[in-house]
């Protein structure tokens, strides 16, 4: 019982820690407070459905064609939208007022097309629903996808942060955007490079729930909820954070779900989320002070 | 200066087609009687756009295609005059439908009124429908209080019935099966923390008690849960050879998917609202047999197939299982009001409440002001979603089970 509670739980964060990689990146990096972030998820999972259901094109290479759709998105918001208001932002409070106003209007013009072109209809499809079995439990193939996606994912951008000359330009304008410029970094670059990467990880989350989960064009902001949730425990801008945060929370519904009562799921959510907050302000990989 | 207005631009475009997509409303010139003007405030866009989309809208949209294609609403003395439509998106918010029903008996001054989606919706206009004395015929609202709400607002038609019909059918149908020896008598249970599942699982828990069933498990879950795993092994667990979900679309979706995963096969599967969705059939194919819920249809009533061909015709999509055709129904009925008493709305509530109508239900007649002649449990048989509750009802197909276990898809 208690193998089989762990390995769902692993398994729903997994779906948590995916949809809210792109928006730490988004938001950590690009600084940009991205409501909009869960109608992305929404736009990619509605293109999933259409290339499913309409051309018949297995969802995994929807997969390949919406994370570039998503990456180009996410560069043309920033050009077009958010890089005027950082132009103009004289300090990081009033970049995240205007982002905020800005990428609520854009949540309600995104949600706006979905609902011309697809409809106020609850839309779902099943791939993938095919039984996967781990020491003796059986997991939905398609939400073992979502977890491998996202530890591997996770795991990939770490490195990539850490280690690499490229990674360390984006922490550095994650710390501090005005030190960054003074040792060469195109810091608005980066910014841009980080929100269109946020964007294709927005779009990775949305291909792999719309094989599970029920959406209707309106649900994207339950996604931004939960996204922003994972994002804060975990520590804004931290990859890793956003994983670590994204599996606690699975583990923590599962667990009160299976031994407590599933009506208290969302208590428990918030109440682990304000302790993290209580014990660590910044989140659990966060830094202490900016 | 150039990206200054490209940002003008973009905002105002935003705010545009926000309002665009918030508020689709269409109000021509108000001379007289060229046209009947029928209202009605709908969630277009929101959390309830999901169900209106299904029930309520396509069948508006139908039946006044159906009408002025046919010359337009008929009067007393046999002149037709075409329906002028007066339309509102609530956005799926309460404080919103009531303003716009408001607006479209003062300012519109409509004619006639339709009904919003939902029960909590139907309710909050209902005084309003009242107030300014036009007859509501609640059509999405499922309500115990029904007797109660229609002496207090004597316009007022409930036609969907109440949680405890639903659950009393529910229960009769397995202590049926249980004396036959096809299942035990314990019952897992879940329901949603939220109006529809709050209702029926308190109709069902004494219903169940009173027919001597063993309610084994018994759980609420919170609107937004998307992982039913836990739930599904506790009942699993619990022994018990039926599974209840009061559920709505995107958990009865889950929990059937689900339910496959991890084998899980009671052999009385009763899921929630969803499971009468044409979708529903078309992602589970035969693993929908013997699933089922409330609602259904009689697969022999000819006027009814006509009328489930005609609006998948029309509207693209098919109608759902439950509430659709009931909707439709009520159409019809205000119809025929209308063509036997005119444009008066006291004398035509009053030949709602009274007459008899032929509608694509066949002979109609409200008792107290609510249709009774309802599908209370229904199942689904050969690509179909049949009534099988009440069983004595012409027309009810026998419900069949233990339900199949799930196929490999």
């Amino acid at each position: 019982m208690i193998v089989t509670a762990i390995l769902a739980g692993l398994v729903l964060g997994g779906t948590y820690a995916l949809i809210a990689m792109g928006l730490t990146l988004q938001y950590g990096i690009a600084r940009i407070m991205n409501l909009a972030y869960g109608d992305m998820i929404i736009t990619a999972a509605f293109l999933a459905f259409a290339l499913y259901s309409g051309a018949g094109i297995n969802p995994l290479i929807g997969l390949a064609i919406a994370a570039p759709a998503g990456f180009i998105l996410g560069y043309a918001v920033y050009a077009l939208m958010m890089h005027p208001l950082v132009a103009r932002a004289k300090d990081r409070v009033s970049l995240e007022t205007d982002s905020i106003l800005a990428t609520f209007g854009l949540l309600f013009v995104i949600q706006g097309v979905l609902f011309v072109i697809f409809g106020g209809n609850y839309t779902s499809y099943s791939y993938l629903n095919v039984p996967v079995t781990i020491l003796g439990t059986n997991i939905a193939a398609n939400r073992l996808l979502a977890f491998v996606l996202a530890v591997v994912i996770g795991g990939l951008l770490y490195l990539a942060l850490t280690r690499t000359r490229w990674g360390t330009a984006l922490r550095a304008v994650a710390v501090s955007p005005s030190s960054a410029a003074l040792v060469g970094i195109d810091v608005d670059r980066q910014a841009r490079f980080a929100f269109a990467l946020g964007g294709a990880l927005a779009a990775c989350g949305g291909v792999v729930i719309s094989m599970y989960q029920t959406f209707t064009a309106a649900s994207g902001v339950v996604f931004t909820m939960k996204a922003l949730i994972v994002v804060i425990m975990g520590g804004v801008g931290n990859v890793l954070g956003a994983l670590s945060a994204g599996l606690i929370l699975g583990l923590v519904e599962t667990f009160v779900a299976t031994y407590l009562d599933p009506g208290l799921t969302l208590a428990a959510t918030y109440l682990i989320f304000l302790v993290i907050l209580l014990w660590r302000p910044s989140g659990l990989f966060g830094r202490s002070a900016r | 200066m150039t990206l200054f207005k490209r940002r003008h631009v973009l905002q105002t475009l935003g705010l545009g087609l926000a309002t665009l997509a918030a508020c689709g409303l269409t109000v021509a010139s108000a001379e007289d009687r060229k046209s009947v003007r029928i209202g009605y405030a709908v969630s277009k866009t929101g959390p309830n756009a999901g169900g209106a989309g299904i029930t309520t809208i396509p069948n508006y949209v139908l039946w006044v295609k159906d009408v002025n294609d046919a010359g337009g609403l008929e009067l007393p003395d046999g002149s037709k005059l075409p329906i002028e439509v007066v339309e509102y998106d609530d956005r799926s918010s309460a404080e919103e439908v009531v303003r716009a029903v408001e607006r479209l008996a003062t300012q519109d001054k409509v004619d006639f009124m339709l009904v919003p989606w939902g029960t909590g919706f139907n309710l909050a206009v209902a005084p309003l429908f009242d107030r300014f004395g036009y007859p509501q015929l609640a059509v999405s609202a499922v309500t115990d209080k029904a007797p109660e709400f229609v002496k207090r607002w004597k316009k007022s038609f409930w036609l969907l019935g109440g949680g405890h019909d639903y659950a009393r059918a529910l229960a009769a149908v397995l202590v049926e099966a249980n004396k036959a020896g096809t299942i035990n008598n314990k019952v897992a249970m879940i329901s949603i923390a939220d109006g529809f599942g709050i209702d029926l699982v308190t109709a069902a828990r004494p219903a169940f008690k009173e027919a001597g069933l063993e309610v084994a498990y018994d759980k609420t879950y919170p609107i937004g849960t998307s992982d039913f795993t836990p739930l599904i092994n506790e009942a699993k667990a619990s022994g018990a050879d039926t599974f209840v979900a009061f559920s709505y679309p995107p958990d009865t979706f889950a929990l059937t998917q689900q339910s496959q995963v991890t084998a899980f096969n009671p052999k009385v599967l009763y899921l929630g609202v969803g499971t009468g969705f044409p979708v529903y059939f078309k992602n589970n194919g035969e693993n929908a047999t013997g699933i089922m819920s409330l609602g259904g249809i009689d697969p022999n009533n000819q006027e009814n197939a006509a009328y489930r061909k005609r609006h998948e015709e029309v509207t693209g999509q098919g109608p759902d299982y439950w509430g659709s055709v009931i909707t439709y129904a009520s159409l019809q009925m205000l119809q025929e009001a209308i063509k036997r008493k005119g444009l008066d709305r006291e004398a035509v509530s009053e030949e709602l409440s009274t007459g008899t109508f032929n509608t694509v239900l066949g002979e109609t007649k409200l008792e107290d002001n609510q249709l009774r002649q309802l599908w209370w449990t229904g199942q689904w048989q050969n690509g179909q979603f049949v009534g099988v509750a009440p069983a004595n009802r012409p027309g009810a197909s026998k419900v069949v089970l233990p339900r199949q276990p799930w196929k490999a898809q």
